[in-house]
């Protein structure tokens, strides 16, 4: 049994259809990544799983159990962590972690999960007085006060800075590697490129993609070249000089539909260099989860 | 240490580290106590102010923290997501509202305690029923949270913050609280009767024995306390 599992999963707001017939699953384990543009029903389908929204048809279960009907017992086994808030302006951060645990009968965690993100010096401190950051950390930890079987993640690293993320994603990989379900949403395709065993990427409600970064970079090894360089460039002469088709979807960035051997390297670079164009990027084989995600959403705008 | 007690412990600490919340639930009842009872502004009829003017402030001590307190309280929280994330964990909904509950309940205490202390050194000398003071104060804040509650799971923060206090000054100075309700022109004082905050007055001060006991006051407060609690089940948004 997956620790999560999502099957036609469909949420819908009046007319609106924020989440249209999506699947998935998420093991324990493993990061879970589930990526998408602004309305893509990320969190329309986290919510779903955290037993706060009534789907309006499909099934989700969430170690076994279904979110809303066995709420009292779901929340035994899962950690919320939510975008925006949570905490009592004026709770200090260490108050804040006893009563979460205690809420768990969980009596010698907040020292302990304290120290695990990095905020033992500011125990003292009132959510109101803490930065972005450690706000995020604090979420992080009390989300991990129950010691959950699953942890839902929205936008754990959004506003933190370069230490703070090194802290969160550490606390997270150790949490997958104990054997929880991690599911996180993200709009930062790098951050889940770190942390992410499996991704699954939603676009205007559906489903467009889930596997893992390899799956998915492996689906995406089209025979195409791409490249950076001025401005309207004559594409149809290029075109002609590789045998292939050349495009520009967007003014400067290049792609040719050829092979990405040496051979036809060196001949696009060669053209290039007969008329003395720089080259600002070039990219063969291999793609960034970001041209994977470009291509399947035709979104520029994570 | 158990769920419960652990959230009455935080809503209480909370609660006391909040300068307007001390304000609000001590600071004003003590200053309205004392000058009123001092000073005649305002024409209370025979006998002792302080007589008059105690039950009238534990009437406002009771809405002041089941209103007001609750009331702005909650709906921060509702603003602040703390409700939502709350809905996650195993505390629970019921859990919640009884701690909340508890904590008004230990609140008055302490005001019950303080203004019953100054009063005495102010002179007051009650004949009360401690049965009926019990009975005056739930029904108060069973009618009170009701309409703190519905308007905190209703109104966004700030909305909610300003029309909380707006209604807390209508209710104390047309509720009997500070001017007693036959001093007020006549419709004014037939409205005056059967707003809560006029019938809690009216029974704290039968409950003291300032009055001769009737039971108008006890059934508004047990309609008010009914219509309050269905609404705020009803129409609270949790998020």
């Amino acid at each position: 049994m997956a620790a999560v599992e999502v099957q036609n999963l469909v949420m819908r707001y009046g007319e609106v259809r924020a989440v249209d017939g999506v699947s998935f699953t998420a093991q324990a384990g493993q990061v879970t990544a589930v990526l998408g543009p602004n309305g893509a029903g990320k969190t329309s389908t986290i919510e779903a799983l955290e037993g706060y929204r009534q789907p309006t048809s499909g099934t989700v279960r969430v170690a076994g159990l279904d979110p809303i009907a066995q709420h009292n017992e779901l929340v035994n086994h899962i950690g919320v962590m939510l975008q925006d808030g949570g905490v009592y302006p004026s709770m200090r951060a260490g108050e804040a972690l006893e009563l979460f645990c205690a809420y768990h009968g969980n009596v010698n965690a907040p020292t302990e999960l304290i120290e695990r993100v990095g905020l033992g010096d500011r125990q003292k401190r009132t959510w109101k007085q803490m930065s972005g950051g450690e706000q995020q950390r604090l979420k992080l930890a009390l989300a991990l006060a129950g010691k959950p079987d699953v942890v839902f993640l929205d936008e754990p690293t959004a506003g933190v800075d370069a230490e703070g993320r090194i802290v969160i994603r550490d606390v997270i990989r150790t949490l997958a590697a104990k054997g929880v379900a991690v599911v996180l949403t993200t709009h930062e395709l790098g951050e889940a490129e770190r942390l992410a065993d499996h991704v699954v990427i939603l676009d205007r409600g559906r489903l467009v993609a889930t596997g893992t970064l390899a799956e998915l970079r492996g689906q995406g090894q089209r025979e195409e070249i791409r490249f950076a360089a001025a401005a309207g460039l004559d594409v149809a002469s290029l075109g002609t000089h590789l045998g292939a088709t050349v495009s520009e979807p967007t003014p400067g960035e290049y792609v040719v539909n050829v092979a990405p051997s040496p051979d036809n390297v060196a001949r696009l670079t060669g053209w290039l260099a007969e008329r003395n164009l720089p080259l600002a990027d070039l990219r063969a084989g291999r793609q960034s989860l970001e041209d994977v995600f470009l291509r399947l959403t035709g979104n520029g705008d994570v | 240490m158990n769920a419960f007690v652990a959230q009455v412990e935080a809503e209480t600490r909370l609660l006391f580290r909040n300068g307007e919340q001390l304000l609000l639930t001590l600071g004003i009842p003590v200053v309205l106590l004392v000058f009123f009872s001092s000073v005649s502004i305002v024409d209370l009829g025979a006998g002792k102010r302080v007589q008059m003017v105690v039950p009238g402030i534990l009437a406002l001590a009771v809405m002041s923290t089941a209103m007001v307190g609750l009331g702005i309280a909650t709906g921060f929280e509702r603003k602040y997501g703390v409700l939502k994330l709350l809905g996650a964990t195993p505390l629970g909904r019921p859990r919640l509202l009884a701690a909340k509950a508890a904590t008004i309940v230990l609140v008055e205490v302490v005001q019950f305690v303080v203004l019953a202390t100054i009063g005495d050194a102010l002179g007051w000398r009650p004949n009360l029923s401690g049965l009926l003071v019990v009975v005056a104060v739930l029904l108060g804040t069973a009618c009170f949270a009701g309409i703190g509650l519905t308007m905190a799971g209703r109104l966004k923060g700030e909305v909610n913050l300003a029309a909380v206090n707006g209604l807390y000054l209508l209710l104390l100075l047309f509720g009997g609280m500070v001017v007693p309700l036959g001093k007020l022109p006549g419709p004014l004082r037939a409205v005056g009767r059967i707003l809560p905050s006029g019938a809690l007055s009216e029974a704290m001060r039968q409950a003291v024995g300032e009055v001769a006991r009737t039971s108008r006051p006890w059934i508004i407060l047990v309609v008010w306390a009914t219509l309050a609690c269905t609404a705020a089940t009803r129409l609270f948004r949790w998020e």
